[in-house]
Formats: structure tokens, sequence, C-alpha cells
């Protein structure tokens, strides 16, 4: 049996009536893990050691005929900006290269709860300040469907690992699209779930206002059981919503009667690679075929988009990263006459370009003299972003789009040019803006091969329409089941 | 030229909650090393602060202890600076939209009423402590996230001893809330001052410095008093005020130039995004008010109306809360309000005082008190007898006593019984025939000395108007 095809309902089952054990499904993933190393660079660390603990516990539980929980022994592999009491975590920067937490996030508490076992943590752009997997102190990640190719990011190493079928399934973070465009990049899905739903508490801070940690799995199912479980209030997170998480898994319709899908026009426009547009075409056929009413709606703003996020997520992160001085942990210099000479050198040397830059952006936008022109105009364009939204989605439930322009590129392409790796994240970074869930379903590939993806958008709170509709495209777009080539 | 000090004072009153403002760490004093502390406050990655609901409780009730307007919406900003002591690299505290706005507060100075306007108060964290150790420091986060609030005052105030009796009068109000124990020494009530000066006239203020490090009432004065001097020197030598912060130095007292505004930081304030707006609605604010007390300025004025005592008296008493209910407990259980006032001001006070006590753990208690007057009063005891049993109470002397018992025990009942003081007279005039022929020759002086000397062979018992009495009519052979 190849474990590696089972879905995570399938593999749960089978640990939690002793068919299978859970440290073979342990031993199995990290060999994945371990072999698929060197050509991917998916993982900065693998958990071995505790993942064998774990797996053991969960066999112990399951013959006591205790309850193992809802993911008994399914391995995920959890993005390095997740904190993990006692296990390195780096945010992929050399500044927090030997941090070990003395707490574990909330998500990965709730993982464990529900027995799942964290297999690795996944390789991710600094600070998930980027879209290619490029911006890592680790080294970049490559994608598995061709290895010349960016995985997509920030979350690139938890999209190459479900991908390459390491694990069923993974925890990103997605700020303007870092769950999104990888996904769409590495042909899985991904879900940004709506701001609130998930705790931030323990997740390594880019933009807070924007940050939401979702869940990447290799069919919708999978992934809505995923965020069942991570969803829900937390004490310690204020942003967190007390509102009711819905079983996402259970009962999944795959049909679109009764429910309205709206193409907003502006997205729609010139520079979208035409196998891209034909995917995405044949996915809303599909949508339609299965009883959705396709309707034009309209989103304004879009243009707009891009430079309110890149005001708020660098305004946001340049106070965010103020934390990280050599004071109490992560990277000190090793010489310093003074106070002022121990900042400077120890984040000189500790951040990576990218977030130096944004750093410097922010710090200059939130000044006095420019925060009225910058920050807080853009915080006000924010909310009409958010209105253009709500006004859509008086017309339709499900907003369909592309995730990104095109297929995953090719690694070093953009990385000289920021300004083109930013408006990259054109499509997935206004629903951020909005606060709004998003989802990315594979809806084709390539003559390449390359896999596109296909983004879903719906109200605040009302995932349960993506998933649907998302399932609608997984269970009758007739495309064939593919497994990237060597994984 | 005649100049005129415009002052204004920030106070940071660390406000006596259970736990931090943003965790649930404690923020008592005292605890060893970092060792109240948490992710959140020692500003770990992915840690984020959860509003301690205490904080606005306290805030609100000095809001409305000082007159404010409490704001329905409250923003908490973050105040970015590098600083080792400072873990998250910026304060959490309120900036365009605090808490409290307009409030004022009123109080005597030499029997004058003062006002002085409040601009604001916010809600903030402290800051951890650093330590200096040669060549190498140490950062302690106990007090990191510890919850303040930062009293802005307007300019109303005009000089040093103002500044100082305003500072005073807050602090009594923050006591008497029970929201600060107002220890300056110890840094839970913290003051800066700003200062400048100009003609006698002038509308326009001057140039503003601002003073910091003044961690004493004593310091307050003598730093602002110092400061009007070296502008008022400055602008007489036909130099500018350069707009500035300024250090207190308390050994050699002056102040020293700090940084000036070309240096002064730009916090780049914006909303903190981890935290939400706080909608302080109508019910909050009332259902707050319900616990607000008595204030020490309408304690005041109620003791001189309602027991007709003089303003000064009520001053006094009035300066804590458990001294003035130390006093009207007294008074409702019977004790004269004149005399009640005279013994906690002068023999209670000096007791407290050479035992170290706080009026709450007085030896004496109100009960005693009032029985002590009410005694005295019906003529029962002498007031030399109730100052004997007062002493004897204050050094523990009677444990688990009344002081009807102790009289009882004691037999130190007056004696109003003429014809037992008649015996104990003619026994002394027998006895001291000399001096009762130098009265009787108009050296009327030594009356003082049979009344001491009856008194003594009375141990002190004799009813003394009695005593006074039958000695005048018997040495004038009457």
């Amino acid at each position: 049996m190849d474990l590696s095809e089972l879905t995570i309902k399938s593999l749960r089952d089978k640990v939690r009536s002793g068919e299978i054990k859970a440290r073979a499904v342990v031993e199995d993933s990290l060999k994945r893990a371990k072999d698929t190393q060197g050509k991917l660079n998916a993982f900065i660390t693998i958990c071995e050691k505790e993942a064998l603990l774990r797996a053991d516990q969960i066999d112990k539980t399951v013959s006591s005929k205790k309850d193992p929980g809802a993911l008994a022994g399914v391995c995920v592999a959890v993005k390095d900006l997740l904190l993990t009491k006692g296990v390195k975590t780096t945010a992929a920067s050399k500044i927090l290269a030997d941090f070990i937490p003395p707490y574990s996030s909330t998500v990965v508490e709730k993982l464990e709860a529900a027995g799942a076992i964290i297999i690795g943590k996944t390789n991710l752009d600094e600070f998930a300040m980027g879209a290619s997997n490029e911006n890592s102190a680790f080294g970049p990640v490559k994608n598995p469907w061709d290895l010349t190719r960016v995985p997509g990011g920030s979350s690139g190493g938890s999209a190459a690992a479900v991908a390459a079928r390491i694990a069923p399934a993974s925890i990103g973070t997605d700020t303007g699209g870092s769950i999104r465009e990888p996904a769409s990049f590495c042909g899985v899905v991904g879900i940004k779930p709506t701001y609130g739903r998930v705790s931030r508490y323990g997740v390594v801070a880019f933009a807070s206002s924007l940050d939401q940690v979702g869940p990447m799995a290799q069919n919708v199912e999978d992934a809505a059981l995923m965020l069942e479980v991570i969803s829900g209030k937390d004490k310690h997170d204020s942003t967190s919503a007390d509102v009711l998480v819905p079983a996402f898994s259970e009962k999944i319709i795959d049909n679109m009667k009764g429910l309205k899908v709206g193409l907003p026009k502006e997205y729609f426009v010139d520079g979208i690679e035409p196998e891209v547009r034909k995917a995405v075409d044949q996915a809303v056929s599909v949508l339609k075929a299965q009883g959705a009413e396709v309707v034009e709606v309209s989103l304004p703003l879009t243009e707009y988009g891009i430079a309110v996020y890149y005001l708020i997520a660098p305004c946001e992160a340049s106070s965010n990263l103020a934390r990280y001085d050599g004071v109490r942990f992560g990277h000190r210099t090793s010489e310093a006459k003074d106070i002022h000479e121990l900042y400077r050198r120890s984040r000189g040397e500790g951040f990576g370009a990218e977030p130096k830059r944004r750093i410097m952006l922010g710090t200059y936008a939130l000044s006095s003299g420019y925060y009225d022109a910058y920050y807080k105009k853009a915080c006000q364009v924010r909310r009409l972003i958010r209105d253009d939204f709500l006004k859509a989605f008086s017309k339709c439930d499900v907003i369909a789009t592309p995730v990104a322009t095109g297929p995953a590129f090719k690694l070093g392409e953009k990385a000289t040019d920021p300004l083109a790796m930013y408006l990259n994240d054109v499509f997935t970074l206004s629903p951020s803006l909005a606060g709004i869930p998003g989802l990315s379903v594979n809806c084709g590939f390539t003559k390449e091969g390359l896999p596109i993806g296909l983004q879903l958008l719906s109200k605040h709170f009302d995932e349960e329409k993506i998933i649907r509709a998302a399932y609608t495209v997984e269970k009758h777009s007739g495309l064939p089941v593919r497994r990237p080539h060597g994984f | 030229m005649a100049f005129e000090a415009v002052i204004g004072l920030e106070v940071h009153a660390q406000l006596l909650t259970n736990t931090k403002i943003f965790c649930s760490c404690s923020s008592s004093f005292g605890a060893g090393d970092n060792e109240n502390t948490c992710p959140v406050c020692t500003g770990m990655p992915g840690a984020l602060p959860v509003l301690n609901k205490q904080v606005v409780d306290y805030s609100i009730l000095t809001g409305l202890a000082l007159g404010c307007e409490i704001r329905e919406n409250n923003v908490f900003s973050r105040k970015n600076y590098f600083y080792p002591d400072l873990p998250k690299g910026y304060q959490i505290s309120q900036y365009d939209e605090p808490i409290c706005i307009k409030g004022k507060v009123t109080f005597l100075v030499d029997g004058v009423e003062n006002t002085v306007g409040i601009t604001r108060a916010h809600m903030e964290e402290d800051a951890g402590k650093s330590t200096h150790h040669g060549d190498f420091s140490l950062v302690n986060l106990n007090r990191s996230s510890v919850p303040l609030l930062e009293i802005v005052s307007d300019p109303d105030i005009r000089s040093a001893k103002q500044a100082g009796e305003y500072l005073r009068n807050l602090r009594s109000i923050l006591l008497y809330l029970g929201v600060c124990d107002g220890n300056m020494e110890e840094g839970s009530l913290r003051c800066d001052a700003n200062v400048s000066v100009r003609p006698v006239g002038q509308k326009a203020f001057g140039t503003r410095v601002e003073l910091k490090n003044i961690n004493s009432f004593r310091f307050v004065e003598k730093a602002i008093e110092y400061e009007i001097g070296r502008q008022v020197d400055a602008i007489e030598q036909g130099q500018k005020i350069s707009q500035e912060t300024r250090l207190y130095d308390p050994d050699k007292n002056r102040t020293m130039p700090m940084r000036s505004k070309e240096e002064a930081h730009d916090y780049r304030y914006f909303p903190d995004p981890d935290l939400l707006t706080l909608t302080v609605d109508r019910a909050w604010v009332e259902k707050v008010k319900a616990r607000l007390p008595e204030l020490p300025l309408q304690k005041l004025k109620r003791f001189v109306s309602e027991y007709q005592i003089p303003e000064y008296d009520a001053q006094i008493l009035t300066t804590s809360r458990p001294q003035a209910e130390f006093y009207e407990d007294v008074v409702k259980q019977g004790g004269n309000p004149k005399a009640a006032s005279n013994w906690i001001m002068g023999d209670l006070l000096r007791i407290l005082n050479e035992q170290k006590l706080e009026i709450t753990q007085s030896p004496i208690t109100t009960t005693q008190l009032a029985d002590l007057l009410k005694h005295m009063d019906a003529g029962k005891i002498s007031g030399k007898i109730a100052k004997t049993i007062f002493e004897d109470l204050a050094q523990k002397k009677y444990v688990g006593l009344s002081v009807e018992e102790i009289i009882q025990k004691n037999n130190l009942t007056q004696v109003t019984d003429t014809k037992a003081i008649e015996v104990v007279i003619d026994k002394i005039m027998t006895a001291n025939q000399g001096q009762v022929d130098q009265f009787r020759a108009g050296k009327e002086k030594v009356f003082g000395f049979f009344v001491g000397q009856v008194m003594k062979e009375m141990k002190g018992q004799g009813a003394p108007q009695v005593v006074n009495d039958l000695l005048k009519k018997k040495l004038k052979g009457e």
C-alpha cells in the first residue's frame, strides 16, 4: 500500500483501527522528507526524533482504546514561522537561526491535540516576505513539478512538501498570497481563512492585520478537515474571532445549485497568460455545468491593491521586526562597542535583503510628516477595497479568479527585480486587505506540465462556499490525477 | 521685568491590578529577577497582547474622580523606539484616542481653592528595568507590561509650590480610589514636568522645557524652582530658551540638558493591529461609577459642615482615606468631634509615627478612642487618666480589654464625691499649714501646689473641677 496515496480521513481511520501503526506512517514520511531534501530543500528542520516519539504515543493511545484524535497519525509539515516548543524555529532568517522557542503556537498545539504529528519545519521566504521562496537564509525551495522553477512563496516549503507527497497536509501562512500562490504553483489545495478564523498566537508576525494561518493539502476534503482542526477563538489572540466553526469536511457538496459565481471584470485583463486564462475559463464552465449562475461583478479599486498592501504590510513589519535586536534572543553580533552598535550590527548581520527593504519602507512611511499621506491613506483605501468586495458579494456567493498571471516561474527570473515580484501578487493582495477567505485549487496544467490554480473567494467566515466550489471543480473537471515525476 | 512660570505635569501612576496589562503575569513588586515574565511581556516572537479589563476599570474610575469625559473609542497604539528594557521595540500606549479627556483637580492651598485642568489620561504598559554594572548591563523584565495610567495636566500651574500641592492632591485621589499605591521612591508614581516662563501679562507661552527624573515630592518642587530661576536668568541675560528635555540632578540641585528638540525620537505611532478598538459604553462607565468613593475635597467639606471642625483639621484628617475613616468611625461611636480630631492629629499620629505604623495598624482602636472620649465627656475619668490609658493602650499593655474594663480593673474612675475629696483636702492642709498661711496672706500662687498635692494623694482620680472648687472654698476658710 502506498501510504502517500491515502486521503487524511482514510489514513487516520486506519491508524485509529490499528490497521496501520502511526510509527510506520511517520517512518514513511520521514524517509520521503530526507530522500527529497537534497532536490527540493523543502525543510529547514526535519523533526525525526520528536515525530517518532509522538507516533509511539499515538500507537499507545490506540492500543489502550483511547481516542487518538481526528488527525491521528497524520503527518503535517509546518511552516517554520510557527513556534514549536523545544524545536528550532527560524522564520528562514539568520537572525533566528538558533532560536529554540519556549512555547508552541496555538495552531501547533491544536494539531498535536488532534493527534497530528509534526514531521518537520518547512522552508519559506525570510519572515514570509516573498513570492518565490528565494528569500530564505537556508536556500531556495525547488518546485517538484520542475526543479528549475520556484515553488511560489512564501509558504514554498509547505506547498512543495505536499506536492511531493512527503506529507498529506501542511501548514502555511498567508499575508498577501503566501498560501494561495505556492498552492497554485505546486498544484495543491491551499486555504487562506478569513482574518480572525485561526489564531496567530505563536506565529512569527510579519504584518499583523493581514497574517493568517491556513492549511495546504492534496485535495479539498483534506484541506477542509485541517481547517476544521486549526480554527476557532483563542484567548491568547485578541483578533481571533468568536465565530462558530462549521464541520467543513463533513458532507461537502459537489455541486453549485443555487449559488452564483462572480467574475470580477478587473481581474480578467491583459497580462494573464493564455494557458492560465483557458484553465480558469474551463473551471468556471465546470461550476456552471454543476448549477452555478455565472455573473460579472466589478471590483473597481483592484488597481490600488498593490500600493495599499505595500504600505500597510511594510509599516507593520517595520514595527514587528523591532524585537530582533540581539538583546534577548536570536543573532547577536560578536563585536559591539555600545548598545547602538549592538543593534546596528546584530540587525545588519541577521536580516536578509528583503526584510531590510521592507523595514526601511515601513519606517519611512510611518515617520512623522509622512504618516497621514501614506499609512493613514492606505488604511482608508483598504476600507474601500473591503467595501468593494462586500458590494460584489451582494451579487454573488463566490468570486472566481486566477491565483496568479502565470504558472511557476524560473528560479532567479524575478529575483533581481523586487517590483516584478511584488506585481506577481496582484490577484491575491486585495482579498487579504479585505480580510476575506481565499482558496487555491488546481484547475489544469500548462503544456509544459506546470499546475495552474483557480482562486475562489467568499464573504468573511463563509469558507464553506469556497470549499464547496473547489470540491465541485475537483470532482467534475475530469482532470487526470497527476503526481510530479520522481516523487 | 517680572516673570511668571507656566507648568504642566505628566504623572505616571502604576495601577494596582493583580496582573499585567497584556498578559497574566503578576504585577507585584519584589519578585526575583525576571520571575514575573512570560512570552508576551518578554516580547517573544509570535506573542500577542490581550487587554486586562481591570486596567480599563481603574482608568475609568480615575477618570471619573478627575471629572473627565470617558471616551467610547479607545485605540492602543505602538510607540516605536529601541531600548534594551523595551522588549518588543515598541511600547503599547494610547496616542490620539485616550480613555479620559478634559478633567480637573481641585484642591486647597492655604485655604484657597486651586483648580488644575487635566488634558488627558491614557493607558499604557511600563518598560522593564536596566541596571548597569561596569562593562555589562542587566535587564529585568518583571516591570515590563505593568499597567500605567499617564495623567497629563493642562499648563495651569504657576509655581513650584502649587505643582507640589497638585501632585500631593492627585496622589491622594489615586490612593482614595485604591488604584495606585502612590509610592514615588519605588517608582509607582512618577512625574515629569513641563516648565516655561513668560513676562507677566503676556498671553503666549514661552519655550517649554521638559524635566525628567524627579522622583519625590521634594524634588518636584526643587527641580521646578531651579528651572524657573534658570530660565528667568537666561532670558534676562538675553539668551533664548531652547526646547529640550533636561534631567534633574538632586545631589547638585540643578537640571542638565538630556536631549534637544532635534534629537527627539520620532516614535512612529500607529494603531496596534494586535489589539481591537476598545469600546467603553455608557453601561460600563455607570457600573464603575457606582464604585466611586467620596473624594478628599468632598470629605473635607463635609467634615467641616457635619462635624463643625476647623478646615485645617479637616484637611489633615482627610489626607488619607483610612485616616478620615478612622476619624469618622470614632465620631460615629460617640466621640466628641473636635476632641477626636485633636487626639488623632496629636497623640495618635505621634504614636503611629514613633512606632512606624500606618493608621490601619493603629494599636488603639476606634472604639477604644471613642470610649475614652465618651468617659471624659461624662466626667467619669479625667483627661489625665485618659492620656494614661491612651499611652498604655499604645504600648499594648492591655490586650482584649475594653476601656470600660480597664477603668474598672484599675479603679480609675474619677472621684466626684465631695466628702471623699474634702477628707483629702483637710489632710493636705493640716500637713502644710505654712502654705495655707501664705495663701491666706495673699500669695495665691501656692494654690497650684495644693491642687497638685491633692491630685497626687488621689492618684489623679479627683475630678479637677470639684477639687478646684472645694480647695478654693477651704483655703479661703469659707
